[in-house]
């Protein structure tokens, strides 16, 4: 490390830094809660047990469900694709999947709408065939697929083209078959970086604001996840209730905080 | 085929999941939505993207975005030194809760800014006596964007600023090179890229930002409604044309952005390899 | 790998189910500012010994309209204005004889736009006119998403019609200033009134009497007044089957009941508690002095039926584009 020429200057820095966090960062996660409570435990538990709200956090708990195995699953095949066979159209593959992370959700849930709504490509055969698709959880748990599904291959590419494919012919060549070499080889080389991704697209699927929101429907109690339920409480004029189901959400963000901490400590180890 | 081509298995397989997710998750409801633009006259495209309320909403949207990366810029280069140059009590902690943004939805995020800089919240009170009104102007809906956006810089400049090579340093200090001299000699080029790099994908971000933006801007067309929310409500409106060829603008945004970031990521391993 | 798999399409499958017929609840698609009402009708149906689940969606009546249209799965529609289910009606969602279906042309209650102003009224706003004084900020929801909305440009319109007589130039220059006064147009009621309340955008919020009135009761009088112009237009707010969609769920006969209920004298009490003015005689007289007198011009009498407004003013190009310069 450099030596200090210019402790005071550190010191400046350090505490500009720390200013900066504490009113940026801390005192929004101190003030979810100080609103959240702000009538009391009572108030507090009967906000988030009231019916729709509960409702609110088991789809979006659902949603996380479905869409974090699968785009894990997802991201490690691609990932074992791009960084262990060269082939033509390999950037392109990359450059697909790193698509939603540019674009904003808004247009995520448009494209959604104009593929499955009633005048969508498929609306109309799908609505012939009985098949209902937006305005259910269904459309939601596509739209947390879309937004997410670079979350995981972000993680993965650069740590496995990285790693290189020695371990892995070795097991090969020592008699492994493919399924053998993934369980016992490549998984355990790259664990800790999935579980990275599963944190990540977790909080990302259950934070998802604005392409959930064209694709809801917003039906209390059926259709609202958590963030649409905050905004629909807002709008009743119901803040506490808003703080109270936010700060589930909040916990689950410091919650994914502390578990990437560790993990990353765990990988430098 | 794998077999007899690539040395490692599971070339078809994970060539079929990939191609058939990407296509079934990602291409298919942008190619939808690219039909529906196909369908309109050209004209008609143009009137709607050229609009004085869509100009106003891109001037808004791209200037808001632009100070949020360069407070971010600053900010997180702060960061990024701090963290990896020196060793202080709590940095850990501060290091855990830069993620903080990224981990929390953007609708919370959304709904604390709010309360925080209402003429009776928390920082709005000693704000707004001083003539600084941040809820429901442009100043919310760039701080809205700051807040979303922090992790990016950091994170990106972080890992770059570890690697620089001390050797390099010390030799420049022996040489009588100061600070400054070794700050904007040797340090600064290497972090370029990868500073640029964070700052486009803090821009990408901040450009589509909806759930936290929505809460604290007045969305008052002209002066604080964001592309977004513009088609949000065209969408409403039930005039899919005018959401669709909105939604198309923001889209090539995020294509130039990626292909942006894809060009700085080569120059920056060419960069690293000619270094080595 | 399978273990990782099976239950998540156990669950994708579980997520799709909702599609299939379940006529133990059904989904009633409102207008934004209905939401306390439905809560408090809602409960009410359930206390009178009603066995199905009421849920609920709210957002702009147009809105709401557009979603059904785009498929979602609403077995009634609570709207406030007759041209939202003539929508559905031309989507073949409803039949056309919709409005015979309920008394009082399928309209439990209803209401007009009226005014709420901030305590004290310090812009001194009591009728249609002060709306396009200048200096005068008004908040109201975007006519095009929104029923509240365009009822607020019918009633301007009204009342300017009588102002000048009748003279076209004259009205379109009224309401072309009323509609520059407004700084933002939200996409439904709700937002609006947030936009007045939360953000203190504005001097006047117009929106519906059961809204003024709500808003006043739950805020606080020290902040806010009503104030009640001298004319205004008739909002009926019709409630409808969507016959599409009972059909389809084997609904038909709890959306039935349930809309009944909103006409049967409990069903009116919840309404005329929650500020809707209803016509059963016995509650409109218990609330009477809840509810200022206001003449109401209708639809027929000014500008001859729906029908007529939905093709001369509603229509893209139509008279509202004309003042409503919303590009």
């Amino acid at each position: 490390m450099a030596k200090p020429a210019h402790p005071a200057g550190e010191i400046v820095l350090i505490g500009l830094a720390f200013v900066f966090a504490a009113l940026v960062l801390a005192v929004p996660i101190a003030l979810i809660f100080a609103f959240a409570f702000r009538e009391g435990a009572a108030v507090y538990f009967a906000n988030i047990f009231e019916r729709n709200t509960l409702h609110a956090i088991w789809l979006t708990v659902l949603t996380a469900i479905v869409v974090v195995p699968i785009n894990i699953a997802v991201g490690a095949a691609l990932a074992w694709l791009v960084t262990r066979f060269r082939f033509r159209g390999r950037q392109l593959l990359i450059s697909a999947i790193e698509l939603p992370a540019a674009m904003s959700p808004i247009v995520a849930g448009v494209t959604y709408l104009f593929l499955y709504g009633a005048q969508g490509l498929f609306g109309p055969a799908l609505q012939t065939a009985g098949i209902q698709v937006m305005f259910t959880p269904l459309a939601i748990i596509l739209v947390s697929l879309f937004v997410t599904a670079p979350f995981a291959a972000r993680e993965l590419i650069p740590l496995m083209s990285q790693q290189g494919t020695e371990d892995e012919e070795a097991a090969l060549s020592l008699g492994a078959n493919g399924w053998q070499m993934f369980w016992l080889v490549t998984l355990p080389n790259i664990r800790w970086a999935l579980v990275y991704g599963a944190v990540l697209t977790n909080a990302r699927v259950m934070g998802e604001f604005g392409a959930v929101s064209v694709v809801s429907g917003t039906i209390r109690g059926q259709t609202n996840t958590l963030p649409l339920q905050i905004n629909l409480l807002f709008n009743d004029f119901n803040v506490t209730g808003a703080f109270a189901a936010a700060s589930t959400l909040t916990l689950i963000a410091v919650a994914t905080l502390l578990i990437k901490s560790v993990l990353e400590s765990r990988q430098h180890a | 085929m794998a077999r007899s081509k690539h040395l490692l298995p599971g070339f078809g397989l994970t060539m079929g999941v990939s191609l058939f997710y990407i296509t079934l998750i990602i291409l298919l409801p942008i190619a939808a939505m690219l039909l529906k633009i196909a369908g309109m006259g050209w004209e008609e495209f143009w009137r709607i993207i050229s609009s004085n309320r869509a100009l106003a909403a891109y001037r808004i949207t791209f200037s808001s975005a632009l100070i949020a990366t360069v407070i971010n810029g600053v900010v997180g280069l702060l960061f990024a030194w701090v963290l990896t140059r020196y060793r202080f009590p709590g940095r850990r902690f501060l290091d855990a809760l830069i993620d903080f943004p990224f981990a929390l939805p953007t609708a919370v995020a959304g709904l604390v800014l709010v309360t925080l800089f209402a003429n009776t919240g928390w920082y709005g009170q000693w704000l707004e006596p001083n003539g600084i009104k941040v809820n429901y102007t442009q100043a919310g809906i760039i701080a809205a964007m700051t807040f979303t956006s922090i992790p990016f810089v950091v994170r990106a400049v972080q890992p770059v600023l570890e690697e620089v090579d001390e050797a390099l340093e010390a030799a420049a200090r022996t040489l009588g090179a100061t600070r400054w001299q070794i700050f904007t000699r040797i340090i600064w080029p290497t972090i370029l890229p990868a500073f640029i790099g964070g700052c486009v994908l803090s821009f990408a971000r901040s450009l589509g930002e909806f759930g936290a933006v929505v809460f604290i801007a007045g969305n008052l067309p002209g002066l604080t409604e964001i592309v977004s929310l513009l088609i949000f409500i065209r969408l409403d409106e039930y005039n899919y044309e005018a959401a669709a060829a909105l939604a198309f603008v923001l889209l090539l945004v995020a294509l130039l952005t990626l292909i942006a970031t894809n060009a700085l990521a080569a120059w920056q391993t060419r960069y690293v390899e000619r270094a080595a | 790998m399978n273990k990782l798999f099976v239950p998540a399409f156990a669950a994708l499958a579980l997520a799709a189910t909702p599609v299939v017929a379940q006529p133990t609840d059904i989904l009633n698609a409102s207008y934004d500012i209905a939401r306390e009402l439905f809560d408090a009708e809602n409960a009410a149906y359930t206390a009178s010994g009603a066995t199905v689940t009421v849920n609920q969606s709210h957002a702009g009546s147009s809105a709401q309209a557009r979603a059904i249209l785009e498929g979602l799965q609403a077995d009634v529609v609570t709207f406030n204005q007759v041209t939202d289910v003539e929508r559905l009606v031309e989507g073949g969602f409803v039949s056309d004889d919709w409005q015979t279906e309920f008394p009082n042309n399928a309209a439990p209650f209803y209401s007009f736009p009226s005014f709420l102003v901030r305590v004290g009224n310090p812009k001194n706003i009591n009728d249609w006119g002060d709306l396009a004084s200048e200096g005068v900020q008004v908040i109201f929801p975007n006519p095009k998403t929104s029923g509240n909305g365009r009822y607020t440009y019918l009633a301007a319109r009204a009342w300017a019609n009588e102002e000048y007589a009748g003279d076209e130039a004259q009205v379109e220059a009224y309401l072309t200033k009323l509609f520059s006064n407004v700084p933002v147009f939200e996409t439904g009621g709700r937002a609006a009134t947030t936009a007045f309340t939360e953000r203190q955008l504005g001097d006047v919020l117009v929106t519906f009497e059961a809204e003024t009135l709500a808003v006043t009761k739950l805020l606080g009088d020290d902040q806010y007044q009503p104030v009640t112009p001298s004319v205004s237009f008739l909002s009926e707010f019709p409630v409808a089957i969507v016959d599409k969609v009972v059909d389809a769920r084997g609904s038909r006969d709890v959306a039935k009941a349930y809309l009944d209920f909103l006409f049967t004298p409990e069903g009116q009490e919840v309404a005329a508690q929650n500020f809707h003015r209803v016509q059963e005689e016995t509650v409109a007289a218990a609330h009477a002095e809840t509810f200022p007198e206001i003449r109401l011009v209708t639809v027929e009498d000014e500008f001859g039926g729906w029908d007529q407004v939905a093709s001369e003013h509603f229509a893209d190009g139509g008279l509202l584009d004309k003042v409503f310069i919303n590009q």
